[in-house]
């Protein structure tokens, strides 16, 4: 009986807890501050510099939502979570938006109750293997010994790859990416699999990265992106069109070098001037300020700005847009209108 | 008798000779423990090859380690410019640039004082503990020590710390009326109810009241600042502080003859004892989260140590019965015999006798837990382990490996290596038997 008036009151708690979360907004605005969920450590996605201070890609997604919530892109709490502490953390409300490179599912989508917000990074699996192994095509990769991170969907597209080729292979578990590295480097195994930019970012780290390369092949779609809970649409609203205004302002050539004459003097492109809330009411809309959008460019630039910065050409982790590209440019990035 | 002189006889001593050289010194020792037969000086050649091709890998890494590097690809630029070209370097420059990340984590660096402070005030209170040869009065430190170790750490207001020890003094002032004016029971529950009804009623508003009235306050770092050694320090020590109290409870409560006490202990113990420690981190990350109400952020780091602490007190209930089990039943009638109540036979005749024996396995209890503390990278805290993730998530450092390891290694290795003398310690100074 006592047990059963414990677990009734558990679960009471838990249904309050489910509802009084329903108006995200003015939890954040009354904490002063967007508790955002973040890997604990992913190269040039998210990690915490010499000074402890967070900076990467999807960093920048929590500064920018942060910076149009409350004009400060540093009122953020970075919670770091783990592959598996990650959607329960989210559920629970002890953080109100992740940005940790998960992939957009169904099921993530549909049965674990979430909402994802866009797409931030068009991501996808690949190979990367030693020059001298003589290797061009993943087809080629009869027989061979292969490094690959257990219980992530990486294994099981890579299942899924080489049986549709009728080639073998044989795993090689590994648990973390810094152990793939070493164990590749060691000759453990022929070939390392795991995200595209996760083995760019490897490579860079290598000795001699010109003795490596990735191959043509990407065996299967990742598209990373910002998720909230389901049930706070306005909530949802806010993170999405932080992401989309990102997005519209590289196309719409808006950077956080010239955003701020924009806005002081605004010309005749309507869809600019929306966007910086120089005309129209689109930040009253959300809930927010008119010049939400305004600041959330600013924290950190706009999308191309924050993949350059991050994790482009010049940087350490050197990648291509591709499919990353503004749609106006042959790829998938595209916001819809401001309007 | 005749007088023809006895030849063979010795009229003087000869002098002493030293012994043969194989039979002395450095070469006898050889012989005996080295090559005492040709199985034994086989396996001496083998193990000094084995032992030589090991140093003349890692010694070189070693001492030819870069310290001045800021990033991975400069240490290696050194490395190509200044090495020999045969032998590979260690990268220590990571170490020098991030070993305040490694030791006090995300800690504001401005305040770095603070957690070796309160290292000190901790070392300083548990002194008495250890050395009973330190002057009585060190317990006034050692009562104040978890107060202000806690203060300093966590910085805020003084008064909440003051407020919570003051539920203490109300527990001992509850003790002492009930028992000298009602009764033994009485006081039993007094001292359990009255410092809770305290903390959960007035201590609250007792320390904001006073806080209003004369702030006396310091920077507040919040709990995910922690990291590195200063959280697996945080998260041990104060775990192997309460457990081990918690714990001779519930040993004792396990003896218990009074059957609800009794029960609740064994449920207790192989409760918390038959679930893996990650499962109980994973419970007070995830779990406690759906159950608290919305916006009382009950603090990570204090969930943890909340859930070491009990894990470690079902082991060390476990190590204690042990004693308690090995002591011979007159010493208990012995107690009895004499009048003393069973608090008293317990604090008197039996615990010292009983802890003095669990000591080895108290001790390795503890650095069994202090190890686990590593657990805690699983959770997203940023342990040492967790730090090392951090440090090679960063472009600088991607790709470096061992070099972090060694250092995480060493220095858990100090610690636990100084925890198992202290034991060794403690064993010859309590011995009293084979004297």
């Amino acid at each position: 009986m006592k047990k059963t008036v414990f677990f009734g009151a558990l679960t009471a708690a838990g249904l309050a807890a489910g509802m009084a979360s329903a108006a995200t907004l003015d939890d954040v605005k009354a904490r002063g501050s967007l508790n955002c969920g973040v890997t604990t450590g992913l190269i040039g996605f998210a990690a915490p510099n010499a000074e402890g201070e967070w900076e990467g890609f999807d960093v920048g997604v929590c500064r920018a939502v942060a910076a149009a919530i409350f004009g400060d892109p540093t009122a953020v709490e970075f919670v770091p979570t783990t592959g598996q502490t990650r959607f329960t953390a989210l559920a629970s409300g002890e953080i109100d938006l992740l940005a940790r490179n998960t992939t957009w599912t169904m099921s993530r989508d549909v049965d674990l109750k979430f909402e994802f917000v866009g797409v931030n990074y068009y991501d996808g699996q690949g190979f990367l293997v030693p020059k001298a192994l003589g290797v061009t095509s993943a087809t080629e990769l009869d027989g061979a010994t292969v490094c690959i991170q257990t219980g992530t969907t990486t294994e099981l597209n890579l299942a899924d790859y080489f049986r549709v080729n009728g080639i073998t292979y044989e795993p090689v578990p590994i648990e973390t990416n810094a152990e793939g590295q070493q164990q590749y480097l060691a000759g453990a195994c022929d070939v390392y699999t795991t995200d595209a930019s996760g083995l760019a970012a490897t490579r860079a780290a290598f000795e001699n990265p010109g003795d490596h390369v990735l191959l043509p092949e990407i065996i299967s779609k990742e598209p990373l992106g910002p998720l909230v809970r389901h049930g706070d649409n306005e909530w949802g609203d806010i993170a999405r069109w932080t992401l989309n205004a990102l997005i519209t302002a590289e196309e719409l050539g808006v950077t956080s070098e010239n955003i701020e004459e924009l806005a002081a003097t605004p010309g005749d492109n309507p869809e600019v001037n929306r966007l910086l809330g120089t005309e129209g009411e689109l930040g009253a809309q959300l809930g927010l300020e008119a010049d939400w959008a305004k600041n959330a460019i600013m924290a950190g630039g706009n999308y191309g700005e924050l993949f350059e910065d991050n994790i482009g050409e010049n940087t350490a982790i050197a990648l291509a847009r591709g499919l990353n590209a503004q749609w106006t440019e042959g790829g998938l990035i595209y916001s819809p209108p401001f309007r | 008798m005749s007088d023809t002189p006895v030849t063979y006889v010795r009229t003087q001593m000869l002098d002493q000779q030293a012994p043969p050289t194989s039979e002395v010194g450095p070469v006898r020792w050889v012989r005996e423990n080295l090559f005492s037969s040709p199985m034994n000086a086989i396996l001496t050649i083998l193990s000094l090859y084995v032992v030589y091709i090991v140093l003349s890998h890692v010694g070189p890494w070693i001492v030819n380690g870069i310290w001045n590097a800021n990033s991975l690809t400069e240490c290696r630029e050194i490395i190509a410019t200044t090495g020999d070209g045969h032998h590979s370097a260690a990268c220590f420059g990571v170490i020098s640039a991030r070993w305040h990340q490694l030791v006090f984590g995300y800690y504001p660096s401005e305040l770095y004082w603070r957690p070796v402070l309160a290292l000190v005030v901790f070392l300083v209170g548990i002194a008495p503990v250890m050395f009973p040869s330190l002057p009585r009065k060190l317990y006034f430190v050692t009562a104040a020590a978890p107060f202000l170790c806690f203060w300093l750490l966590w910085g805020g207001s003084i008064w909440l710390p003051i407020s919570i020890a003051l539920g203490f003094g109300v527990g001992i002032v509850a003790n002492k009326v009930l028992a000298e004016h009602v009764s033994a029971l009485a006081a039993i529950v007094g001292v359990i109810v009255l410092p809770l009804i305290y903390w959960i009623l007035l201590a609250g508003p007792l320390a904001g009241g006073l806080a209003s009235v004369i702030p006396l306050e310091i920077e507040f770092v919040p709990s995910r600042s922690f990291g590195g050694f200063m959280l697996s320090i945080v998260i041990g020590l104060s775990a192997i502080v309460m457990s081990l109290p918690l714990g001779i409870l519930l040993a004792l409560a396990r003896r218990s003859d009074l059957f609800i006490i009794k029960t609740c202990a064994v449920v207790f113990i192989e409760v918390i004892r038959g679930v893996p420690l990650i499962v109980w981190l994973f419970t007070a990350q995830l779990l406690l989260n759906y159950f608290l109400p919305p916006g009382s952020s009950f603090d990570l780091t204090l969930r943890v140590i909340i859930m070491v602490t009990l894990f470690a007190a079902a082991y060390i209930a476990e190590v204690i019965r042990g004693g308690l089990a090995a002591l011979p039943k007159g010493q208990y009638e012995g107690a009895d015999s004499l009048g003393l109540n069973y608090w008293q036979s317990m604090q008197l005749i039996v615990l010292p006798q009983a802890l003095k024996i669990s000591i080895p396995g108290i001790v390795n209890t503890f650095i069994g837990l202090f190890k686990d503390t590593t657990l805690v990278v699983f959770i997203g805290l940023f342990d040492p382990i967790g730090i090392s993730n951090a440090i090679r998530a960063t472009t600088e450092w991607n790709g470096i490996y061992w070099e972090l390891f060694l250092f995480i290694g060493i220095m858990f290795f100090i610690s636990c290596f100084s925890m198992g003398r202290y034991s060794l310690y403690l064993e010859k100074k309590l011995q009293r038997e084979h004297r």
